[in-house]
């Protein structure tokens, strides 16, 4: 750094970054591809003098130098243009001459996050490493010697769960006999993707999922079912027959929903369901929040809204004053617009409102199901703030909710839908297990699907994370055709399948050995131990050392 | 693995017949305990069909109490089976006290009361004297119930039945479930020890049900007297069972698609797809999910054997007019009803229930894939 380059309080040093870049001048072939990838414009083409020293021997001469130039790449320094951590110029580099490598000790970009006032936004998930609690969870209860344990590989498996609202046995015999109304219900695979909208995702990663999940029932016979986030849904799909594989979720910025509404008459099928997203996991108390730079003509179009505007939807629904207003009421003006056909149900955050909605709904004879979302759960785009320090586990706040209900003796008559960091670190069988062992209907899961099925690169270790901006180095979140090409919807198709086959057998793995096939384990929390005895204490589960 | 054997008869029977049967299927199971069911019973008590009786095992201070207790309700001994073993109890059985069946007269109170209120003013007192007992350790009591005895007992299944003279002459019965084996997955108590009873719905089963907790826990928070203890996995069997009948007015046919529903592919063409669908999903909450087979009894007599939905227990039914027995093994049948025609036999299969009606006339198989009689 020059003395005369102009120290102001946001100049930092390559030091005081989180990412640093490594270069070697000696393998990199200068085909620029890495800064031309670079989402962020975190590293340039640079021009260096380099001062050469020509001693000769002998006494009578003096030694000479000459000043020489060479070129290579510079990281800069400006906070504006941090690296990011991605890695694209590594995945780019014909000789592995450039990767980035975190710098472990504080830096001092944190406090410089901020320009113009403003707070830090950014997509992914809360920073925070290390196994989370349901990975420490341990299937323990296993049926060796006493009986015969089954086997994954040859019996026959019932993996599906129900959404909907079950009515008690007595009720829905009493119906059966009159001939009266019982409540929609569906059966689904347990594991749901989770709301993700269009334009939050690209119009090449939403195929992708679509397809996958479109395969996945028509060829496999796997119903798993995808829920399109708030942001509509293209009026095709709105019209086919593939619709039935989705469940329309409406937010508290209804966009999209003009769409919806006007392609009712000219449904062919019904979708699965309905969600009332009223918070996220990611940001409780936040709405949603679609940035401008990723609203362009077709999302605009989609939404109903102008170009290149940030969207953010109000944290709450804005014309209902209460929670019987906002539940009861949204939930059965859904009902009544698709003729009492289609399950209705909420989406909230983990927390401590958890319990009231839950009681709340167990009143409603037409809320299907309860959807919690924990606070390790993904967005697209939000103040760094929200994902990092607000909301609620997910495993005890599920917890909770099902004891209540078991209280109530209605578990599993209100499905209870757990979403928020599942498979985190990778484990999402074994996540997914403990969630639905814990009380758990079904899973929901959005972040581990970009990371799978499409090589979302984000990570709780502040790596990429700029799904908000629009500059997605995958593709995924970016709504830049120059961008988003690179990303091919029948791959992701392909590995959404791939994920949902191998979570398949892995649930097999698990529950065989436990002995369960015919019925999803929903409330085996004897099957369950950990070796924190708070935990286990928290969630009625047995301490395991 | 514990072994099973049930009986029905046209003519009262001995236990000692179903004992015998335990033991020559003695290879599969350890001998660590023995339960029994008597039901429609002859001697003195078929004399008195309608008295509830007690059966239980009491401590000379568990005597007294019962007399006080019973007698502040107003309950008023009739007729009563006491043994009250002299000798050392054979190795393994633990020294308790007096074995006893003991029938009542019901109060001028309950008289008249609807079958209902009835039934759960027995289950009422039944629960008492077993809390109180557990309490005091004075007694314990393991059923209140007309025409109905049980007898429950830690040790060998023939030399207890020997011990406790159950091959008394006044003790015939023409339904029995005999069940040879403590409870191994769970604490070792008699309560833990098959049959389980509840309101003339008995059953035994042999294995593990793994879908116990959850079972367990949408049965207790039903709200129903009785459906408590729980010492067991398998007395959720008898709880489904009670659950179904009485609470959901269903008959025995429905038992096998509540534990064992049908598989999607399985209800595509059945002619009762969309009741069945709808009762699947209902009554998904009773889903067992074990290796099991469980021979019941119900209050009209019949008797009946399903398996689990993969088969993986044995069990064979098999007799002739006048008297079937069910087995876990056809050693066991042999030795009751050896003159039996054998090619007759049947081992029902992952979607029967083989019942066996009170004319004890044939065994009929009730297949899950059979139009269902209609709800009524």
């Amino acid at each position: 750094m020059q003395s005369n380059a102009g120290l102001t309080p946001s100049t930092l040093s390559l030091k005081d970054l989180p990412w640093q870049i490594d270069w070697d001048i000696h393998t990199c072939t200068l085909c620029g591809r890495c800064t031309a990838v670079c989402p962020v414009n975190a590293i340039e083409l640079g021009v260096f003098r380099k001062r050469e020293l020509h001693a000769k021997p002998g006494i009578p001469e003096k030694p000479t130098n000459t000043y020489t130039i060479y070129h290579g790449i510079r990281q800069r320094t400006d906070p504006a243009y941090r690296c990011i951590g991605c890695a694209m110029c590594n995945m780019v580099c014909p000789n592995n001459a450039i990767r980035p490598r975190q710098l472990s000790e504080s830096p001092m970009l944190w406090y410089h996050n901020n320009r113009g006032g403003q707070p830090r936004t950014r997509g992914g998930r809360r920073n925070e490493h290390g196994p989370n609690l349901l990975d420490q969870v341990k299937f323990i209860r296993i049926s060796m010697l006493t009986d015969p344990a089954l086997d994954a590989g040859r019996h026959e498996f019932e993996l599906k769960t129900l959404l909907g609202r079950i009515l008690p046995p007595e009720e829905e015999i009493n119906a059966l006999k009159t001939d009266g109304w019982t409540p929609p219900v569906r059966e689904i695979y347990p594991l749901i993707i989770g709301g993700m909208s269009f334009g939050a995702l690209s119009p090449n990663m939403w195929e992708g999922l679509y397809m996958g999940i479109s395969y996945l029932n028509e060829e496999l016979g796997i119903p798993a079912r995808i829920s399109t986030g708030e942001g509509g849904c293209p009026p095709r799909l709105l019209r086919s027959r593939f619709i039935k594989y989705v469940i329309l979720q409406i937010a508290s910025g209804y966009f999209g929903w003009d769409e919806i509404i006007r392609a009712i008459p000219e449904m062919q099928e019904d979708p699965c369901a309905i969600e009332i997203k009223y918070g996220q996991g990611a940001k409780p108390g936040d709405g949603g929040l679609l940035m401008w730079y990723k609203v362009n003509k077709l999302i605009a179009a989609l939404r109903g809204v102008p170009q290149g505007v940030s969207l953010p939807s109000p944290p709450t629904h804005q014309t209902k004053y209460s929670i019987e207003e906002a539940v009861a009421k949204m939930i059965q003006s859904m009902y009544m617009a698709w003729g009492f056909r289609v399950p209705v149900y909420p989406k909230i955050s983990a927390s401590s409102t958890s319990l009231a909605v839950l009681n709340n709904l167990v009143r409603n004879p037409y809320a299907a199901a309860l959807a919690v979302d924990g606070e390790d759960g993904g967005t697209g785009a939000a103040y760094n703030v929200s994902i990092n320090h607000m909301g609620h586990p997910i495993a005890s706040n599920l917890r909770d909710c099902y004891l209540n209900l078991v209280a109530q003796g209605r578990q599993n008559e209100l499905p209870i839908i757990a979403g928020g960091g599942i498979g985190k670190n990778g484990n999402i069988a074994a996540n997914a297990a403990s969630l639905i062992m814990l009380g758990a209907s079904a899973v929901q899961v959005g972040k581990y699907m970009m990371q799978a099925a499409a090589g979302c690169i984000g990570s709780e270790g502040d790596r990429c994370n700029v799904c908000n901006i629009g500059l997605c180095p995958k593709g995924i979140t970016s709504q830049d055709p120059r961008i988003y090409r690179r990303l091919d919807p029948e791959k992701v198709a392909e590995r959404v399948v791939d994920v949902y086959l191998a979570f398949d057998t892995e649930m097999r793995k698990i529950f065989a050995p436990l002995g369960r096939s015919t019925s999803l384990p929903i409330g085996m929390s004897d099957a369950l131990g950990i070796a924190d005895k708070d935990a286990a204490e928290r969630l009625q589960i047995k301490y395991v050392v | 693995m514990c072994r099973l054997f049930s009986l029905t008869s046209r003519d009262p029977v001995s236990p000692m017949l179903a004992i015998n049967a335990l033991n020559v299927m003695k290879e599969g199971h350890d001998g660590s305990g023995v339960g029994l069911y008597l039901h429609d019973l002859g001697g003195p008590f078929g004399e008195m069909k309608e008295a509830p009786i007690l059966s239980g095992i009491f401590t000379e201070a568990g005597l007294k109490r019962l007399s006080q207790t019973a007698a502040e309700i107003g309950l008023d001994p009739k007729y009563s089976m006491t043994f009250s073993p002299q000798t050392p109890p054979p190795p393994g059985t633990p020294k308790r006290g007096t074995y006893l069946a003991r029938a009542y007269d019901i109060p001028e109170a309950w008289k008249g009361l609807p079958a209902d209120e009835l039934a759960q003013e027995y289950t009422r007192f039944r629960l008492m004297l077993r809390a109180s007992g557990e309490e005091l350790g004075d007694m314990q009591v393991f059923s209140f119930w007309p025409d109905t005895i049980m007898v429950k007992e830690v040790g060998d299944p023939l030399t207890v039945g020997q011990y406790l003279g159950l091959d008394n002459k006044d003790l015939v019965a023409r339904r029995i479930l005999a069940q040879g084996r403590q409870n191994t997955n769970y604490a070792i108590n008699l309560y833990a020890c098959h049959p389980f009873f509840l309101q003339g719905v008995c059953s035994m089963t042999n294995g593990e049900n793994t879908a116990f907790i959850p079972i367990r826990e949408y049965l207790s928070s039903r709200g129903v007297d009785g459906y408590s203890g729980y010492q067991s996995d398998s007395e959720v069997f008898a709880h489904i069972l009670h659950f179904t009948l009485k609470r959901l007015g269903l008959g025995l046919e429905y038992y096998k698609h509540i534990i064992t529903p049908l598989t999607d592919e399985e209800l595509e063409g059945h002619p009762d797809r969309e009741n069945l669908i709808r009762l699947k999903q209902a009554c998904r909450k009773l889903i067992i999910d074990g290796p099991n087979c469980v021979i019941g009894c119900l209050p009209d007599g019949a008797m009946f054997m399903v398996q689990d939905r993969k088969k993986l227990r044995p069990g064979v039914v098999g007799g002739k007019p006048g008297i079937f027995a069910f087995s876990s093994e056809i050693c066991g049948l042999n030795a009751a009803i050896p003159d039996r025609d054998p090619s007759k036999d049947f081992q029902p299969m992952h979607l029967d229930t083989a019942i066996v009606r009170p004319d004890c006339q044939e065994v009929t198989i009730c297949n899950q894939m059979q139009v269902l009689p209609r709800l009524h």
